[in-house]
């Protein structure tokens, strides 16, 4: 089953505590997660903490999954990260400013674990 | 140290009553000096007119400033004053430049210098944001700097002021000064900032400022009292109430009257006016809009306790910026312009909006008419400061133009012919021939600065005085100010020489080197007892209402790394 | 042990002042008053992943290199660029700020802050229709109507709404909370939204129709509103411009919600238009949520020196702008820099994969007190003090005061304005020698 998702990122206060220590578990548990609402996670057959491969336009990237019931049908949060930015839009639609929001996914059940960080910016020399 | 002697000079210095002589003027480690050796370097001026360096009293160059920037990326690109606008890419000597109205910092420093400028002053400082005001005025190379600090509607000020309690306003000022590195007490639209905090605005003077139970009159009193019991070496420095609107130059002649009976311990006036042409509007609507420069000068010429400064008004694009957050509101709603505003905490409130002074438009040709009105109008030169209000009334960028408007009645006469058949009707300055000389305009460029403002050092070439020096490319024995007009303004707009304290900073108006300028700043001493007493309400307005601690509100001496500080006491 | 008091949190753009801070042997155990974030800044920075030695990378590895030799090698790949992309500059002072616009100019680069990835459709918002703002103490001491637009305080900027805004008490607002309406405008139900008197919630995407509404409301123009508009039912729309003309004062506080969402300056535009709007009837005003401590100084810092606040071209000598063509993410999905300095900043974090696919061709030089994914893309590193911590140096808090952030312990290490200074220098000596 793929859910088709409306992605967006944003601040938490998890991300913002570890913004200066990126090499950290920490960081990578703030930061390498999608929220889905529990109805969305359950049509995935998913669990909070299973792997989800969120898939877009410009790519794609394994996060763990974490239920957020203050999110509406379809939408998928990623906190702003390498993990999200891996997965984003890059136009900036001639005003500077990249989609961060509101990029279309597909969301899915995966055997694949979020890669560490020092990895998955190790693909950017690929 | 360093000497130079500048010879052949044509010196019109007011101060010291020399009108256009030919003299020698020597210069030591930055001063003017009766004499120097004959190892002095030698620049000689060739019969050249020779000036002290300008003062603008009333400019926006540092703080709000950035908001007009930021919000007209526009004007970085504008050329309209060919040499003193636009971008210029960096060179050796000179960072790169932009802007008109709202120039970059660097363009400020080098632009004034080229004009013959070399002090200016911030018309408007915000205590809270005094740190940024002192960022600005580093950047700026070249002048000396100083500004003026905002009290007209500040909660301490009102209370003070509502509770009796004139020693503690004193003190209050005098640490206001202090926590802002001010030079002068501002007071922009009396409790008008206050009454903006609700979106509302102050009628007049006796319109009770809301929930503080003071008037406008009362604000402007005892300011005026408290500036004289500190000995400032400047007066109050008054933006009227009601600015911009049709009569109110009833507004602005009671509030002059106010004052007319305070004295000062000092050799200057007690009240300052400033931009006065937006503030000597006749009739009662757009409708019947007209000049009362005469009513305004007819007052003025009555009496000796006050100096006022014009808001010339330039055809063409400025950049109207305030302490008087109503008025922005409302230009903003009546030009359908872009709109910035600040309400500043405990303090004031401001605003920013583009504006077009149009020659077509009847009431901006009719603005242009009032500022020169009331600079001919008044008899006794000394009186009047020549200003835009820059980039108020138009950027600084045109005094040269400015200046043949005043001294060339021909001048005039080509730009009234352009007008529209209604403003003529509406303004005076068709039927007045007075043309300013060169004696009249360096008073009211730089001498009457000097003594507005107490400044003994600038605005004149005295021995004693700071050696900042414009020399200009007109011989005053030979040229017709009256007539030829073209190079006049070319004169002015790129002088032969600019020195500052000594240092060659413009020749043949280019910028040869950009030394730091010093920034000029006020302490004035209170006894301890009441400083302390007044401390105790300090304390509590930011234990309960500033965002900001105490300990982080006044501006440290790391943002003054050439302070001059003056230092009075009082009575 | 030292125990400075009102120090500043140089973590978020709400740069917090109160903040007490224990120094025992040159390590701070201990601060008080800070949120989670500015803890983890303070304490947590003897933990963190400190960058300890100038680097420069080697067949494919970061190694150990002098001062001397980073600066050298820098300076040469500035020197060597037909256009260098300058980029950060917001977790830092101004001072280092004005030497960084400095350097660029003298490089002929392109340089650009955050604002890129945060609030620069705000600067545009603000160049089409102007900022009606206040200092975060005017909404302390009068606003009866506080709403948070796209922007969720209660993780990105954790003592906002107790010092400035929902809970803050003020000279007409003693009560606080209970004098204020606060309010909630978010595609999800955000812990923030948790906390609001109303939760409206929209149509990801859709603020711009929004606002749109709520200005036809307001100006008595019920009759061209839909039946629902974002998501929203007109009732619910009308009820809430309502609320707005019968407010003494609001304050909207916006985010990454209206920056980063479709429309992105247009959404800017049209809540400024509605301030104005508003301002008909009562008093409003809005102000951005600024992220990084500093990222409004580099604004005005940039504005001030170069007449613009970001995205600022130097190649053609006088200052180019125009955001769109001259931005960060602009240049580097284009292919359009042949360098990259940055500061202060992690865009490796933080830019979209293809701007990361260009900075790892190009060569990247990083000055940063931490590790972080720019590290991994970066060919020259030099380690940095942490400004706010172990350098004073000036920052702007989200509403354009600015503060004097203070040294709190010592160390070892440069300061980002030292190190642009440096390389100011070497820049020179390079270009002279040629």
């Amino acid at each position: 089953m793929k859910l088709e998702a409306n992605l967006i990122s944003g601040r938490t206060a998890y991300q913002g505590a570890y913004l200066e220590a990126k090499t950290h578990k920490e960081y990578f548990d703030a930061c390498s997660y999608c929220e889905l609402n529990s109805s969305d996670l359950a049509k995935l057959g998913v669990s909070e903490g299973d792997n989800l491969s969120v898939t877009t336009e410009f790519g794609d990237v394994s996060v763990f999954a974490k239920a957020n019931d203050g999110n509406p049908d379809g939408l998928a949060f990623i906190p702003m990260g390498p993990w999200a930015n891996a997965v984003l839009s890059p136009d900036t639609h001639g005003c500077g400013m990249p989609g961060f929001k509101g990029v279309p996914a597909q969301i899915e059940k995966t055997g694949e674990a979020p890669l560490e960080m020092k990895v998955l910016m190790r693909r950017y020399y690929e | 140290m360093s000497e130079l002697l500048i010879k052949n000079a044509v010196v019109c210095d007011p101060i010291n009553n020399v009108n256009c002589e030919k003299m020698d003027i020597s210069v030591k480690d930055g001063k003017i000096v009766e004499s120097v050796s004959s190892g002095a370097k030698v620049i000689d001026a060739g019969g050249k007119l020779t000036m002290a360096g300008g003062v603008d009293g009333h400019t926006h160059c540092a703080g709000k400033i950035n908001v007009g920037r930021f919000m007209s990326p526009h004007d970085m690109r504008m050329t309209n004053v060919p040499g003193l606008s636009g971008k210029e890419a960096p060179t050796a000597t000179t960072r790169a430049q932009v802007g008109y109205n709202t120039p970059n910092a660097f363009a400020i420093g080098y632009r004034y210098a080229k004009m013959g400028y070399t002090t200016i002053g911030e018309a408007a400082i915000p205590i809270i944001g005094a740190r940024h005001t002192h960022e600005e005025f580093e950047a700026i190379p070249i002048l000396d700097k100083f500004g003026l600090t905002l009290f007209g509607s500040n909660w301490q000020v009102m209370e003070y002021i509502r509770d009796d309690e004139p020693e503690k306003l004193a003190a209050y000022v005098a640490w206001g000064l202090k926590a802002s590195r001010g030079y002068g007490i501002k007071i922009v639209n009396p409790g008008g900032g206050e009454a903006w905090g609700w979106g509302k605005n102050v009628s007049g003077l006796d319109d009770p400022v809301p929930n503080f139970d003071v008037t406008p009159a009362q604000i402007i009193m005892g300011l005026a009292e408290a500036n004289e019991k500190l000995n400032l070496p400047h007066s109050i420095h008054l933006h009227c109430n009601n600015l911009g609107k049709p009569g109110n130059y009833e507004t602005t002649i009671a509030s002059m009257k106010l004052l007319e009976n305070l004295k000062s311990n000092r050799d200057r006036q007690v009240l300052h006016v400033t931009h006065v042409q937006f503030n000597a509007y006749g009739g009662t609507s757009w409708r019947d809009f007209e000049s009362a420069a005469p009513q305004v000068s007819d007052y003025i010429n009555s009496t000796d306790h006050m100096t006022f400064d014009l808001g010339q008004a330039i055809f063409g694009p400025a950049m109207t910026m305030t302490a008087d957050g109503p008025v922005e509101y409302a230009n903003s709603r009546m030009l359908n312009a872009k709109w910035s505003n600040m309400d500043v905490e405990l303090e004031d409130a401001s605003g920013v909006v583009p504006i077009t002074y149009s020659p077509k438009n009847f009431v901006n040709a009719v603005q242009w008419a009032i500022g020169l009105e009331l600079a001919l109008l008044v008899d006794d030169p000394w009186k009047v400061m020549f200003t835009t209000d820059s980039p108020n009334g138009g950027s600084f960028v045109n005094y040269p133009e400015a200046y043949t408007y005043l001294m060339s009645a021909k001048r005039r006469a080509e730009i009234i012919e352009t007008l529209p058949e209604m403003a003529l009707g509406r303004m005076n300055i068709p039927g007045i021939d007075r043309e300013l000389d060169l004696y009249e305009l360096a008073i009211m460029t730089r001498a009457m600065q000097s003594k507005m403002y107490c400044m003994d050092t600038k605005g004149h070439l005295g021995v004693g005085a700071d050696a900042d020096i414009a020399i200009y490319d007109i011989k005053p024995d030979s040229v017709d100010t009256t007539v030829e007009y073209v190079a006049v303004k070319k004169a002015f707009s790129g002088a032969a020489y600019t020195i500052k304290s000594g240092e060659v900073v413009v020749k043949d108006g280019e910028i040869a080197m950009t030394p730091e300028g010093r920034t000029y700043w006020v302490n004035a001493k209170m006894p301890q007892a009441t400083v302390d007493a007044m401390q105790v309400d300090v304390a509590k307005k930011f234990k309960k209402y500033y965002t900001v601690s105490q300990a982080n509100y006044m501006v440290e001496d790391a943002y003054l790394p050439h302070p001059v500080e003056i230092t009075t006491e009082a009575l | 042990m030292a125990v400075i008091t009102d120090a500043i949190c140089s973590l978020c753009g709400s740069l917090c002042d109160d903040i007490t801070v224990t120094v025992e042997d040159n390590v701070i155990t201990d601060v008080e008053r800070a949120c989670i974030l500015g803890r983890n800044k303070f304490v947590g920075m003897f933990l963190h992943d400190r960058i300890e030695s100038p680097m420069i990378r080697k067949n494919g590895e970061l190694v150990d290199v002098s001062y001397e030799e980073a600066i050298d090698e820098a300076a040469k790949i500035l020197v060597n660029s037909k256009r260098t992309l300058s980029y950060g500059w917001c977790s830092t002072s101004c001072e280092a700020i004005s030497k960084a616009i400095q350097l660029a100019e003298e490089t002929g680069s392109l340089i650009d802050s955050t604002a890129n990835v945060c609030h620069g459709p705000s600067a545009l918002a603000v160049q089409e229709k102007g900022g009606p703002s206040a200092t975060l103490g005017a909404v302390k001491n009068r606003a009866d109507v506080v709403i948070f637009w796209g922007c969720n305080p209660a993780h990105a900027h954790p003592r906002h709404m107790s010092r400035y805004s929902s809970f803050s008490k003020g000279f007409f607002t003693q009560k606080g909370r209970k004098d204020r309406k606060m309010i909630v405008i978010d595609v999800r139900k955000t812990d923030t939204a948790k906390l609001a008197d109303t939760y409206v919630e929209i149509d990801q995407g859709s603020d711009y129709l929004l606002v749109t509404a709520l200005r036809s409301a307001i100006n008595g123009h019920e009759d061209v509103i839909p039946d629902t508009v974002a998501g929203v039912s007109k009732e619910d729309v009308l009820e809430l411009a309502n609320v707005l003309k019968e407010a003494k004062y609001t304050c909207v506080f916006y985010g990454m919600g209206v920056t980063q969402s479709r429309s992105k300056y247009k959404n800017g535009d049209g809540v400024s238009s509605l301030i104005s709007d508003i301002n008909q009837h009562s008093k409003a005003v809005m102000i951005g949520m600024r992220g990084h401590y500093n990222v409004t100084g580099f604004g005005q810092v940039a504005t001030w020196e170069t007449g613009f606040p970001m995205a600022i071209d130097f190649t053609r000598g006088a200052p180019y702008y125009n955001p769109g063509e001259t931005g960060a993410n602009d240049v580097l999905t284009r292919g359009d820099v042949d360098a990259a300095i940055i500061s202060a900043a992690d865009p490796g974090a933080h830019f979209p994969q293809d701007s990361l696919k260009y900075l790892a061709k190009i060569p990247v030089i990083q000055i940063d007190p931490y590790a972080n994914p720019t590290t991994e893309l970066s060919d020259v590193v030099f380690p940095a003090a942490v400004v706010g911590v172990e350098a004073e140096g000036t920052a702007y808090r989200m509403d354009g005061i600015s503060l004097r952030m203070k040294k709190l312990i010592d160390t070892k290490f440069k300061t980002d304005e030292e190190i642009a200074v440096d390389l100011i220098n070497k820049v020179r000596e390079l270009k002279g020698g040629a």
